[in-house]
C-alpha cells in the first residue's frame, strides 16, 4: 500500500544550508496494517507523514502509493489522489468551524462531485458509525474534544480511502477519550482499512500492530507488537 | 462551470464567509456602490444639462451665423469713414454662388408696427421672411403652416403669428386660421401660429409675413435687414463667416481690415463652446465615476485578501481532504464577483432613484434645471460589465495567494 525506497528530504535553512530531515527511509506498509510511527520531536515523523499524505514532496528515493509511483505531482493531481486514497485525522481536529458536523463530514464528497442529498445520506451513515448521529446538526464548538476527533475520523472515512493518516490523533485528548478514539481506529482497521498513526506516546503505539521507531531521520527499529 | 454557479453549496460557502465578516463586507459594498452610484447620477445629470441645451438650441441649425450691416470704420476708395452700408438682395446670390460650404442663405427684414384685431391693439416687430427660415429655425406650428413659396410669388397678404401675440389677440383655444388682423392698417389673413419657448436671439417680433410682401409694403426695394447663413456640417462655420465678410467687403467697397462695417453673430461657434463644455463634463463624470469604481473594487479585493489570510488554515484543510486549487480559486473569484454585482446593482438602483427624484422635482417645465436626466441602458450595462470584470480580476489576486500557500504550511498555521 505504502512503499518507501531510500527516501530523503531536506529543508533549506537560510540561503545555503540545508536541514537533512529524512536520511534514507525504507519502509513497506501492506494493506490492512495498523502501523504507528514513534519518535521524539525532530525525529522526522511529521515530515514523513506529510510526504505520505502528499502534502509535501520528497527529494530523493521512491514513494509508491497503492502501487503508483509518486513524483512531481502538481497540486490538482495531488488533491485528487488525496481525496481518493487518503483520509486525514489531525491532532487539532481541523474541522471547519462554521459548518455543522454533518457538513464537515460531507465535505470530501462535495469535492468528489457527489450530489447533495446523496452526500448527506452517506455522511450521516458515517456519523452513526462513530456514534454521533444525534450531533449531526451541531457546530464543532458545541462538541467535546473526543467528539470532534470522531467527526474528523468520520470525515476521513467518508470518501472510502485506502489509508487513514492520523497525526497525533490523541494529542489533545485526555486518556479516557484517547482510548475511545483508539478503539474506533482499531475497529476501522478490523474492517480492513490501513491505518497509519504518528505518535510520541508509548501507550498509543502499544495499541497498534506494528511500531516503527524513528530517530534523527532514520528508522532505528521496526517490530510487530503482540496485538498482531 | 455553470453547474458550479448554480450549485446550492457554492452559495452556502459564500454566505458562510460573508456572515463571518459582516461589517467589513458591508463597508466594501458601500464603497463600490458609491462608485457606480456617482457614475449613474453624474451621467444622468450631465445628460440633463445636455438635454437642456438641446431644448434651447435643438430647433436651430447649429452650424449658422447671422450677418448684418453697420457703418464703416475706415475710409476706403474715396468714401468717408462712417458711411452706412446696406445689405442687398444681390448679396444673397453672391454669397450662395461664391462661398464654399454654404447650405442656405436666408435674408430677413424687420420693422415695428401696430397690430389691430377688433378692439385689441398690440405693438410688435414684423418680419419679412422666406419659407427657408422654417428650415434653419424650425417653427413649432400649433395651427396652420409657415409661409410658403406661393405666398412669396404672389406677395400674398398673409401672416404667421407667434403664440405670444395669439394670446393677446385671440380667445383661448380659438382657431386663428382664416382670421384677419390689421398690420399698419392693412389686413392680413392668419395662416399659421407657432409656439416658441426660447428667444431665437437677435431682433424680436411676433409676426412673419412673406418677404416679398414686406419689401413691397414697406418700400424696401432690394434692401435686406440681415441674413441668416447656415453651413454644411463638414465645413467650419468660422471660416465661412470670414469668407462671407470678405466677400461683402469687396462688393460694398469696404476696407478689408474694417471690422465695423459688418456685424455678425456666430451661433455655431457659441454652441461649439457649450458642446465642448458638455463633453468635458461627461469626461469628468466618467473619470470620477470609474476612478471611484476602481477604488471600490480594490477595496473588495482587499477584504477578500484579509479573508483569505484568515482562512488560510481552512483552505489547508479543504486541500487536505481533496479540494483542487481551481475549486478554491473559483470560489474566491465568485465571491468577489458576487459582492461587486450586489454592490453594483444597489448603486444603479439608488442612482436611478435619485435621478427619478431629480426628474420629478426639477426635470420638467420651461425652467427645468435638468431636463429628463437619464442614463442609457448600454452605458449602465457597460459599467456593469466593467464592474464584474474588475471584480473577477481583483478576485484573482487573493485567489492565487490562497492557492500559492502549500497545504502543509496552511495546516500548520495556528
Amino acid at each position: 500500500m505504502i512503499k518507501f525506497e531510500k527516501l530523503h528530504k531536506s529543508y533549506p535553512i537560510g540561503k545555503k544550508d540545508f536541514l537533512h530531515v529524512l536520511k534514507g527511509i525504507d519502509l513497506h506498509i501492506k494493506e490492512g496494517e495498523f502501523v504507528s510511527i514513534m519518535g521524539s520531536s525532530g525525529s522526522g515523523k511529521s515530515t514523513l507523514l506529510n510526504i505520505v499524505g502528499l502534502l509535501d514532496h520528497h527529494d530523493e528515493g521512491n514513494y509508491f502509493l497503492n502501487g503508483q509511483k509518486i513524483q512531481k505531482l502538481n497540486e490538482s493531481k495531488a488533491a485528487v489522489l488525496r481525496n481518493k486514497f487518503l483520509g486525514f485525522v489531525f491532532q487539532s481536529f481541523n474541522l471547519i468551524s462554521y459548518k455543522t458536523a454533518l457538513e464537515n463530514v460531507a465535505l470530501p464528497l462535495y469535492y468528489q462531485g457527489v450530489k447533495r442529498k446523496e452526500r448527506q445520506k452517506i455522511a450521516l451513515e458515517y456519523l452513526e458509525k462513530v456514534g454521533l448521529k444525534d450531533w449531526a446538526s451541531h457546530h464543532p464548538n458545541e462538541l467535546s474534544g473526543g467528539q470532534k476527533q470522531r467527526v474528523a475520523i468520520a470525515r476521513a472515512l467518508v470518501a472510502k480511502p485506502k489509508v487513514i493518516l492520523a497525526d497525533e490523533p490523541t494529542g489533545a485528548l485526555d486518556s479516557v477519550t484517547s482510548d475511545s478514539v483508539m478503539n474506533l481506529l482499531k475497529e476501522i482497521n478490523k474492517e480492513g482499512m490501513t491505518v497509519f498513526v504518528i505518535t510520541h506516546e508509548e501507550e498509543i503505539a502499544a495499541q497498534t500492530q506494528r511500531i516503527v521507531r524513528l530517530k534523527d531521520g532514520i528508522i532505528i527499529s521496526d517490530e510487530l507488537t503482540k496485538n498482531k | 462551470m455553470f453547474k458550479f454557479i448554480f450549485d446550492r453549496d457554492t452559495w452556502q460557502e459564500i454566505y458562510g464567509s460573508i456572515r463571518k465578516n459582516k461589517l467589513r463586507t458591508a463597508i466594501t459594498i458601500i464603497g463600490v456602490m458609491w462608485g457606480i452610484f456617482l457614475l449613474v447620477v453624474l451621467l444622468g445629470a450631465a445628460r440633463g444639462v445636455e438635454n437642456n441645451f438641446n431644448k434651447i438650441f435643438g430647433n436651430f441649425a447649429t452650424n449658422s451665423v447671422f450677418v448684418w450691416s453697420q457703418q464703416t470704420g475706415k475710409a476706403f476708395k474715396g468714401y468717408q469713414k462712417g458711411r452706412n452700408v446696406q445689405l442687398k438682395q444681390a448679396d444673397v446670390y453672391a454669397i450662395t454662388k461664391n462661398i464654399k460650404g454654404i447650405e442656405k442663405v436666408v435674408p430677413r427684414n424687420l420693422t415695428d408696427s401696430q397690430i389691430v384685431r377688433g378692439l385689441k391693439v398690440v405693438s410688435s416687430g414684423i418680419y419679412g421672411d422666406y419659407p427657408t427660415l422654417n428650415e434653419v429655425q424650425k417653427k413649432n406650428m400649433v395651427y396652420g403652416r409657415f409661409i410658403n413659396q406661393n405666398d412669396i410669388l404672389d406677395r400674398k397678404k398673409v401672416c404667421v403669428i407667434k403664440s405670444d401675440l395669439y394670446k393677446q389677440l385671440f380667445e383661448e383655444d380659438e382657431n386663428p386660421i382664416g382670421q384677419y388682423i390689421k398690420i399698419n392698417n392693412i389686413s392680413y389673413q392668419v395662416v399659421g401660429m407657432y409656439e416658441e419657448k426660447f428667444g431665437s436671439g437677435g431682433p424680436n417680433g411676433d409676426v412673419h409675413i412673406p418677404f416679398t410682401t414686406f419689401q413691397q409694403t414697406y418700400n424696401m426695394g432690394d434692401n435686406i435687414g440681415w441674413m441668416m447663413i447656415t453651413g454644411k456640417s463638414e465645413f467650419n462655420i468660422i471660416q465661412i463667416e470670414a469668407d462671407i465678410k470678405l466677400l461683402l467687403k469687396t462688393i460694398h467697397k469696404v476696407h478689408p481690415d474694417d471690422s465695423r462695417a459688418f456685424g455678425s453673430f456666430n451661433l455655431g461657434n457659441e454652441i461649439k463652446k457649450i458642446t465642448g463644455f458638455l463633453i468635458g463634463m461627461q469626461f469628468l463624470t466618467w473619470f470620477v465615476g470609474i476612478a471611484t469604481l476602481i477604488a471600490g473594487v480594490f477595496a473588495i479585493g482587499n477584504i477578500l485578501l484579509i479573508t483569505v489570510k484568515e482562512r488560510t488554515k481552512e483552505i489547508g484543510i479543504r486541500r487536505a481532504i481533496g479540494a483542487r486549487p481551481i475549486e478554491i480559486k473559483r470560489q474566491i473569484v465568485l465571491e468577489s464577483v458576487f459582492l461587486t454585482t450586489i454592490a453594483g446593482s444597489l448603486g444603479i438602483i439608488f442612482g436611478g432613484l435619485v435621478l427619478m427624484l431629480i426628474d420629478t422635482f426639477a426635470g420638467h417645465g420651461d425652467n427645468a434645471t435638468l431636463t429628463n436626466p437619464t442614463v442609457n441602458i448600454p452605458v449602465v450595462m457597460f459599467a456593469y460589465v466593467m464592474l464584474v470584470t474588475l471584480g473577477t480580476l481583483v478576485g484573482l489576486i487573493p485567489a492565487s495567494i490562497a492557492t500559492s500557500i502549500k497545504p502543509i504550511e496552511a495546516l500548520s498555521d495556528e
